[in-house]
């Protein structure tokens, strides 16, 4: 269920623009990777390439490799579709469908991938994403009622158990806390932690202590100059990025010198 | 900051605030007295119809007789208008929304927004004069093959059927439908189109899931907009339809409806001939507002999930 992610060369346009230039990482199977970097330093364009949402942007275009297990993603006749199935995603702000109960929610990527289900499959699987979640507890005496009523922390796990309902490979975070208040956060963080046992998780982050505590792998997004693409500065073991920097660049940002 | 403590007990009242808080107090209290009359008119007026005997009311056998082959009439062929019509707004308003580049779209968007430009007597022009003949040959076909349908029992050598007038309301009303659709359809939060397709959505997968559920209210809104509008559309249907006695089949002529009923006799009614037209006035009023107030109930219903909360 968790794959290895290999990127080579990738550079991201929008238009003309140059997003994001020259990105090479491996990010291993069942493990979790943050980027950290200041804002518009390309993370999260970077992190949507990883899933192909990228391209939900007119004018946007990537050039160089995506593979998952050696599966390119830009191969030709990749489908866009197919992918995001693979590769699960979470928001920086909860987006639970309003019109749906908590229970739908849960199963909408499972129902979009036309599975159909008996009720009991649907009850078990619901119920198991919602553990899988830490949501199930505050939520089975209520499985009916809209998901847009939790509170904002409880709706962001319930994105976290629609995403991981339909057993995607990957799963992306796109600073998945900045909407959220500590205890929540930390209910997060408490998940992605159980979640990298079964998934690979990727999570952009502007709060380094974020993620300093959640991730095994760290990389550091920097730009050389307003209006410059963006840049991967480093990228190593999270112990390494924030005891013992080999760049300048990273030192600075992590002591906090700018950004 | 210590000018407000001290007026704690007396608030502040600025004379911006005074007038603009009366004015749209005012506003409303307008409204709802402007209604009242129109109601008090209406049953005031039509009063002497509803008590009178049967034999004096037209077609002698009493009001209720002489107003319900109206209310069918318009009824059905705004019911006709407006399920002929949902399906195209919705689909224009998707395609301008969701489909088109954004060009295309806005450019579609204005022509639909000039077809709401045209006054209805034109429509009612064009439908007599133009578009009923062309419905001659499928009302022909319609009453050779499906008969067996009553509503179909019958032809129109003229086509100026309830059916055409139907049909030419579904045009009239488009522009409404499809204008708020459109509007609604834009707003949808990009973060929930984006959590559908990031679920492996298609896009007309991620338009069932974020799309459409989100708009559902405005769609709804915007179709009793259209069903009042034709309800209450007189021209298009006096011009077009040569009305006559109730009738179940809509392929041929015959049926009225309340406004154009009223339009047609109105000028030369006097005495309890007016009050009839009147009362008949005061039904389609009721019929409207029931119509408003079902819609109400419908988009009440759903609010809980609309995502407001």
């Amino acid at each position: 269920m968790s794959k290895r992610i290999d990127v080579n060369n990738l550079n991201i346009f929008y238009g003309d623009f140059h997003a994001v230039k020259d990105v090479s990482m491996v990010i291993e199977p069942k493990s979790v990777t943050a980027f950290i970097g200041p804002s518009g330093c390309g993370k999260s364009t970077f992190i949507r390439t990883l899933n192909r949402m990228h391209e939900v942007i007119p004018g946007a275009r990537v050039e160089g490799e995506v593979s998952i297990d050696g599966q390119n993603l830009y191969g030709r006749g990749v489908d866009p579709v197919d992918v995001r199935r693979q590769v699960g995603m979470v928001f920086q702000r909860p987006n639970p469908f309003p019109t749906m109960s908590i229970r739908d929610n849960v199963l909408a990527g499972v129902r979009l991938n036309s599975k159909r289900m008996s009720r009991k499959a649907a009850d078990e699987l619901c119920e198991q994403s919602l553990r899988g979640a830490n949501l199930w507890n505050e939520v089975k005496d209520r499985l009916d009622k809209p998901g847009s009523g939790l509170s904002g922390g409880q709706q962001q796990r319930l994105c976290i158990a629609r995403a991981i309902a339909v057993q995607p490979e990957v799963l992306l975070m796109d600073e998945p806390c900045s909407a959220l208040d500590p205890i929540s956060t930390l209910a997060i963080e408490d998940l992605i932690n159980e979640l990298k046992s079964d998934y690979t998780v990727v999570i952009v982050t502007h709060n380094m202590q974020q993620a300093a505590r959640v991730s095994d792998r760290t990389g550091f997004f920097n730009l050389e100059a307003t209006g410059q693409p963006g840049q991967l500065v480093e990228f190593d073991d999270t112990q390494k990025i924030f005891n013992n920097p080999t760049k300048k660049a990273t030192e600075d940002y992590i002591s906090g010198r700018f950004g | 900051m210590t000018r407000a403590t001290s007026s704690a007990h007396k608030p502040v009242r600025r004379p911006g605030d005074v007038v603009f808080s009366s004015l749209s107090l005012g506003s409303g209290i307008l409204i709802l007295l402007i209604l009242a009359l129109v109601a008090v008119f209406l049953i005031w007026q039509g009063m002497p119809a509803l008590t009178a005997e049967r034999e004096e009311i037209s077609g002698g056998e009493g009001f209720f007789s002489y107003v319900w082959p109206l209310v069918f009439g318009t009824v059905v062929a705004s019911l006709i208008a407006m399920v002929l019509a949902t399906p195209v707004a919705v689909g224009i308003a998707l395609f301008v929304s969701h489909y088109a580049p954004r060009r295309v779209g806005n450019a579609i968007g204005f022509v639909i927004d000039l077809l709401a430009a045209v006054p209805s007597v034109v429509f009612g022009m064009w439908g007599m004069a133009v578009f009923a003949k062309q419905l001659v040959p499928l009302y022909d076909w319609l009453s050779q093959n499906l008969a067996f349908i009553p509503i179909f029992d019958g032809r129109s050598a003229t086509g100026r059927t309830l059916l055409t007038a139907a049909v030419v309301l579904a045009v009239m009303i488009l522009p409404i439908i499809t204008s708020v659709s459109r509007e609604v359809f834009l707003q949808t939060p990009r973060l929930h189109e984006e959590a559908a397709l990031a679920l492996g959505a298609t896009k007309w997968e991620m338009i069932r899931t974020a799309v459409l559920p989100f708009g559902a209210p405005g769609v709804i809104g915007g179709v009793m907009l259209g069903l009042g509008r034709a309800l209450g559309e007189t021209m298009a249907v006096a011009i077009i339809l040569s009305p006559g006695v109730f009738t179940w089949v809509l392929t041929a002529s015959g049926n009225n409806t309340i406004p154009a009923e009223i339009a047609l006799n109105f000028p030369e009614a006097a005495g309890l001939r007016l009050s009839e037209l009147i009362a008949a006035g005061l039904v389609l009023f009721v019929l409207t507002l029931a119509v408003n107030l079902f819609a109400r109930w419908i988009v009440e219903k759903r609010s809980e999930f609309s995502g407001a909360n």
